[in-house]
């Protein structure tokens, strides 16, 4: 299967992105490692006429310390992140996330820009950063803006973005030695999760457990107010609206939810966690 | 549009259509048939080779994202006088081949797994290759393989590096 | 010493390992200059009338050469059912004219100059179908509420056997039963369906397709196309896996050749993974109910399997099925009685084949899980109830309730060296410990016992060809009628060959898969290769010995019965004295060395062995681990134990993944769920331990190399296995029974309703 046809601009730049966004409208995709959008231009769920590749701004691609905060490039490839030294001191949830997106050909080509862009419910590394907290900082036609990681994901696919904007970093807490968990539940070790959970410093996100990304709220004001970690665990699924499929059905999912929330909360404390699933 | 490509070695200029993916283009343009596709999804794995230094599923890729880079195959693995590349030999040595249509996609995932890690174990060789479907061997022979190539050392999880401009 | 039985490395494997092998797409035949690429337009809709196909935007494509419509092919009869007694009105169109039977039936063909340019205008072919209700499931296909073929009267394609008698279980102690159901599963070899063709001035047509069998493609291409099958030169290149649903021809490969002469150009064809996963042939899907009865100290009295096999919505050898499952009903035991029953039913669905054990695989797990549920039912190891019930070690053929009849077989060894190499009691014990203390992950031992029924055509006086060719120049031929597709004929058939001649391997080479070479053969398929074709090589090679002992004998003036075999010259020398020999290259320089034959067992071999699993549940979560696979599968002789072990390991991966993982689903409307490789869960190298090989080897009689068939056991001995492990780890809580795939979610829901709820 191929995709239809379209046009193609390679730009150098982040300005030159965003002329080329501002050129051609609605009509426009970004093109990082294409891995979101490849496979579903493949299938043709996405016809996009143009195709701006911004893969070959290599600017755009580093982990770096800036006061209390990280800030890592939005062309950032997963395999960069699984591997980098500071990230692995500064947040550590982030590389060990970064090396649990598909598999190891996946991860040489996708970045976190395009992951953060293309907003599945279901993405390992904004489940992560939605549990770590902080910035989109994005690019357009007017200069730069910040948008708070907690308000970025909007729904299935749908972000805060606007369509002349591009992401240009993503800016988090320094966590440094602070407990953390990913707990990821698949049939298969490079499917996309059935439900996943992140859990930092007391905040959990949760995967594929509504239209985007979500956070825990009620797991997280339980345990503010000092509940044990099973009784907040057992409210992780409030609020929540997952979704039926062949691998697990609403109910279930929302089982899985106050599993994974438990076990993410207990290997975070440094308690004894359950064996992963 | 006008994409200039090295394929396991070997520079060349084409005009290709932008949507024409990696995969086709190794296939039809260069005429290099190892490299097979056998799915639409990103899953198989099957397409798997080596640009600029790490595997990739060429199915995922245009053939326009890889204007000016270094692509290697299976057909550029062996020696210039045949002699297999250490994780082909061990692929013939541990049968971790049947049908064949997994396995250049498989060879080239298996470099990349040893690249990463010189001396994987069982599971490290089952997690590294979680991209790549085999439906005939059941992976054991394949993870013996990697696992038997990985003693050759370290050019067990590298690709020749780029020969001279033939003239 | 003999090279047999030795762990020989393939001879095809460095040209697969540095070019590549050269599958069917991959072809650059000069025959196929300027070929076409057909698309098919498919049905979206499972079930409707077709009102109209509007090609008029397509055909005004770039590119486009021509759109083919069911008009265009109204002149050719639509394919008849495979078997006599399925219901005759169940006829397959080529393209469909009035109604679409499943989403994946084609509907048109688009024939463009590039490939790209064919799937951008299959998306311009306009289809209107007005939708009809779908039939899914054997039990809405039984009601005949909604028939696929109105002219049939009835869903029903075929059925077999009668009810069980009222009094079948009176007497039993004990008798259980259990509905349970054999998944529809994908058996997705890694090549798709791909064909090409070509004629020629003298009205031949030259057609490569990918297959199991190019003989029997070419028949049944002579009778769908109405051609004289020697005008029809069929070749099947590196094939890139089949595990059955390469039996046969598909209608596609015969339409690319009629569409090749409609055009007057070539015409090639090769399927993506989203068209393969619903026009390619699905395997399993049976509906079973099974009753156990017998007495509480563990002995099984009576026997009862009936069940509905789903056939999708032509049928195809789907629709015979159902009989192997039947004949192999009894398995492995004794049981005095045994009922089999079956209905094979149309649905509006992707037709269903044959795959890695097609139809013994059903009666296995059925009957597995049967003795498992019996054994929970008393209270007794399941272990225990099995060496209760095993038919004692025999080396005269056994005639089953069901009609098979055995060759060899020595179940209870099986099973013990199975149990001690998994080290069984201390697998108890630890599971023991992790009930007692209520550990999140328990631990599961699930066990089988299995016999099958391989080279079923053995008998029928079929048979298999061989010709063994010796060269002037010290090489060797052999043509055969096998067609290996993964499985390394071309290593085994030549160590055969070698054994008897001295010709080293790699001087010998096997030919296979082209109708102008090889005109008769039966192809690889039902684990035959071996104790046929390659039975046939032997008997070749000793034919061959046989004639150049004539004319060495002559040739030297000694008597034929003074001259032995000389492996280390590959030639004959005369008894007793060395380096008077002649070689066999030196007789093929006077005169053509060649032998053509044809071997033909006098029936079928049953392979037989054993499985234990352990797996690990997560109990909070329901997901299950395989960490442990052990076999015994006892083929006969083993030929070259590299081969049989990777034939295993592969069939064992099959198995796991049945168990653990794949299913193929359609929603209530008749649309297919798990249409790409994101969708379906094809087992990967994460779900799979490395497996523990146990060895035992009992000859059969029925051919010179006393071997049986490996093809397709270690499929028919894993599933039932890990199915019964899954359950095993969960029984101590109340779980009786969960239906394949044993998926978290469905693991999780039966402990759930085995505590009485959340």
């Amino acid at each position: 299967m191929i995709p239809s046809p379209f046009d193609y601009v390679r730009v150098q730049s982040v300005d030159e992105a965003v002329a080329a966004l501002t050129e051609h409208g609605e009509d426009a995709k970004l093109l990082a490692g294409g891995h979101s959008l490849l496979p579903i231009m493949k299938l043709r769920l996405a016809v996009p006429t143009v195709l701006i590749d911004i893969g070959g701004i290599r600017d755009l691609s580093y982990v770096r310390v800036e006061g209390d905060e990280v800030a890592i490039g939005a062309g950032t490839r997963h395999h960069e992140l699984e591997g980098d030294a500071v990230a692995a001191a500064e947040v550590p949830i982030l590389p060990y996330v970064a090396g649990q997106v598909g598999d190891p050909q996946v991860r040489h080509r996708g970045t976190l820009g395009g992951t953060v862009a293309h907003s599945d419910p279901a993405s390992d590394l904004p489940t992560a950063l939605l549990a770590l907290g902080g910035t989109v900082v994005v690019q357009g036609p007017d200069g730069r803006r910040e948008i708070p990681i907690t308000e970025f994901w909007l729904g299935f696919f749908e972000t805060a973005l606007q369509a002349d904007e591009l992401i240009v970093e993503v800016r988090v807490p320094r966590t440094g030695s602070a407990g953390w968990a990913y707990e990821k539940f698949t049939r298969r070790a490079n499917d996309w999760p059935i439900v996943a959970v992140a859990a930092v410093e007391g905040r959990v996100a949760l995967a594929n457990m509504a239209g985007s990304v979500v956070r825990a709220t009620a797991t997280e004001e339980a345990l503010a107010r000092g509940a044990s970690i099973e009784e907040a665990a057992a409210l992780a699924d409030q609020d929540t609206s997952p979704g039926a499929d062949m691998h697990a059905d609403q109910e279930y999912r929302r089982h899985l939810a106050r599993l994974l929330t438990r076990r993410a909360l207990e290997r975070a404390s440094g308690g004894a966690a359950a064996t992963a699933a | 549009m006008q994409v200039s490509i090295t394929v396991n070695g070997q520079p060349r200029t084409d005009e290709v259509e932008p949507r024409l993916l990696l995969a086709h283009y190794l296939r039809e343009v260069r005429g290099l048939t190892a490299t097979n596709i056998g799915c639409d999804t990103t899953s198989c794995g099957a397409c798997t080779v080596v640009v600029d230094g790490l595997t990739v599923k060429s199915c995922t890729v245009l053939a326009v994202q890889t204007d000016g880079g270094q692509v290697t195959t299976l057909e550029g693995l062996a020696g210039p006088d045949g002699e297999l590349h250490p994780v082909q030999r061990a692929f013939r040595e541990e049968h971790g081949l049947q049908c064949g249509f997994c396995t250049p996609g498989m060879v080239m995932a298996a470099i990349g797994v040893l690249a990463d890690n010189p001396d994987p174990s069982d599971r490290e060789v089952r997690e590294g290759l979680e991209g790549n479907l085999c439906r005939c061997t059941g992976y054991h022979n394949i993870v013996r393989a990697v696992q038997a190539a990985a003693k050759a050392g370290p050019a067990a999880g590298q690709v020749p590096q780029a020969q001279e401009v033939q003239a | 010493m003999s090279i047999l039985g030795t762990r020989v490395v393939r001879t095809e494997d460095p040209l697969f390992l540095t070019r590549g092998a050269t599958y069917t797409d991959d072809l650059t035949d000069e025959r196929l200059t300027g070929a076409l690429h057909a698309t098919f337009v498919r049905s979206t809709v499972a079930h409707g009338r077709l009102l109209s196909v509007d090609a008029s935007a397509a055909l005004e494509a770039p590119g486009v050469v021509a759109v083919v419509t069911a008009q265009d092919v109204a002149d050719l009869a639509p394919i008849p059912p495979p078997f006599p007694f399925i219901n005759p009105a169940m006829t397959r169109p080529w393209l469909a004219s009035d109604r679409v039977r499943f989403v994946g039936d084609p509907v048109a063909v688009v024939l463009t100059e590039e490939r790209y340019q064919g799937e951008d205008a299959a998306e311009m072919v306009a289809v209107d179908i007005d939708p009809l209700p779908a039939v899914v499931g054997t039990a809405a296909a039984a009601s005949d509420e909604v028939l696929l073929f109105p002219e049939a009267g009835t869903n029903v394609m075929a059925s077999f056997g009668d009810p069980a008698p009222a009094d079948f279980f009176d007497g039993c102690e004990v008798v259980v039963t259990q509905a349970m159901v054999n998944q529809r599963v994908a058996p997705v070899p890694l090549e798709g369906r791909a064909a090409a063709a070509a004629w020629s001035e003298d009205g031949r047509v030259t057609v490569w397709c990918t297959n199991q069998g190019a003989q029997q493609a070419r028949g049944q291409f002579g009778d769908w196309l109405e051609m004289d099958p020697d005008l029809i030169h069929l070749i099947t290149p590196d094939v890139g896996g089949g595990f059955g649903a390469k039996i046969g021809a598909d209608p596609e490969y015969a339409f690319v050749a009629w569409l090749a002469k409609h055009v007057g150009r070539p015409v090639r064809w090769a399927e993506s993974r989203s068209e393969n996963l619903i026009g390619m042939l699905h395997g399993r899907g049976q509906d079973q109910v099974v009753t156990v009865g017998g007495r509480r100290d563990g002995t099984i009295e009576a026997y009862s399997i009936v069940f509905d096999q789903d056939c999708g919505s032509y049928p195809r050898i789907g629709a015979v099925l159902p009989t192997l499952t039947m004949l192999m009903a009894p398995g492995v035991y004794g049981f005095p009685k045994v009922h089999a029953q079956a209905r094979a039913l149309a649905t509006t669905t992707t037709s269903i084949g044959a795959y890695r054990g097609a139809g013994r695989p059903e009666a296995t797990a059925a009957l597995e899980r049967a003795v498992d549920l019996f054994a929970a039912e008393i209270g007794t190891d399941p272990a225990d109830v099995r060496r209760k019930n095993l038919l004692p070690a025999f080396s005269e053929p056994h005639t089953t309730p069901t009609g098979a009849t055995y060759d060899t077989g020595d179940y209870t060894v099986a099973l013990d060296k199975a149990l001690e190499a998994a080290g069984y009691a201390e697998l108890r014990a630890e599971q023991a410990r992790r009930r007692e203390r209520g550990d999140v992950r328990q631990l599961g031992i699930g066990m089988s016992v299995y016999v099958e029924i391989t080279g079923a055509d053995n008998g029928a006086g079929t048979g298999e060809a061989a010709s063994l060719e010796v060269h002037p120049d010290g090489t060797a031929t052999v043509l055969t009628g096998t067609s290996p597709h993964g499985q390394g004929h071309a290593t085994a058939w030549a160590m055969i060959a070698s054994d008897q001649l001295g010709i080293p391997i790699e001087k010998i080479s096997v030919v296979h898969g082209d109708t102008d070479r090889v005109p008769q053969g039966g192809g690889t398929m039902g684990s035959r290769s071996l104790q046929q074709g390659g039975a046939a090589v032997h008997q070749a090679a000793g034919e061959l010995v046989d004639l150049a002992r004539q004319r060495a004998a002559e040739k030297l003036e000694v008597a034929p019965e003074d001259l032995v075999v000389d492996l280390g010259l590959a030639g004959l020398a005369v008894r007793g004295t060395p380096g008077t020999g002649i070689t066999f290259a030196e007789l093929a320089a006077d005169e053509q060395l060649l032998v053509q034959t044809r071997f033909t067992a006098a029936a079928p071999t049953f392979p037989f062995g054993a499985h234990v699993v352990v797996v690990e549940v997560d109990v909070e979560s329901g997901k299950a681990e395989v960490t442990r696979l052990i076999a015994v599968d006892d083929a006969g002789t083993i030929l070259n134990p590299l081969l049989a072990e990777g034939q295993r390991h592969g069939g064992y991966a099959q198995g796991v993944a049945q168990a653990l993982l794949e299913e193929v689903l359609y929603d209530e409307d008749g649309n297919p769920t798990t249409s790409t490789l994101a969708d379906y869960p094809f087992v990967s190298a994460t779900e799979l331990p490395s497996f523990e090989l146990v060895e035992m080897a009992t000859p059969t009689p029925m051919n010179a190399l006393g071997a049986k068939g490996i093809g397709e056991a270690g499929t028919i001995g894993a599933t039932p296995a890990v199915q019964n492990a899954v359950i095993d780890a969960v029984a101590h809580l109340g779980v009786r029974h969960i239906d394949m795939p044993t998926t978290p979610m469905r693991v999780f829901r039966a402990v759930q309703q085995a505590r009485g709820g959340s």
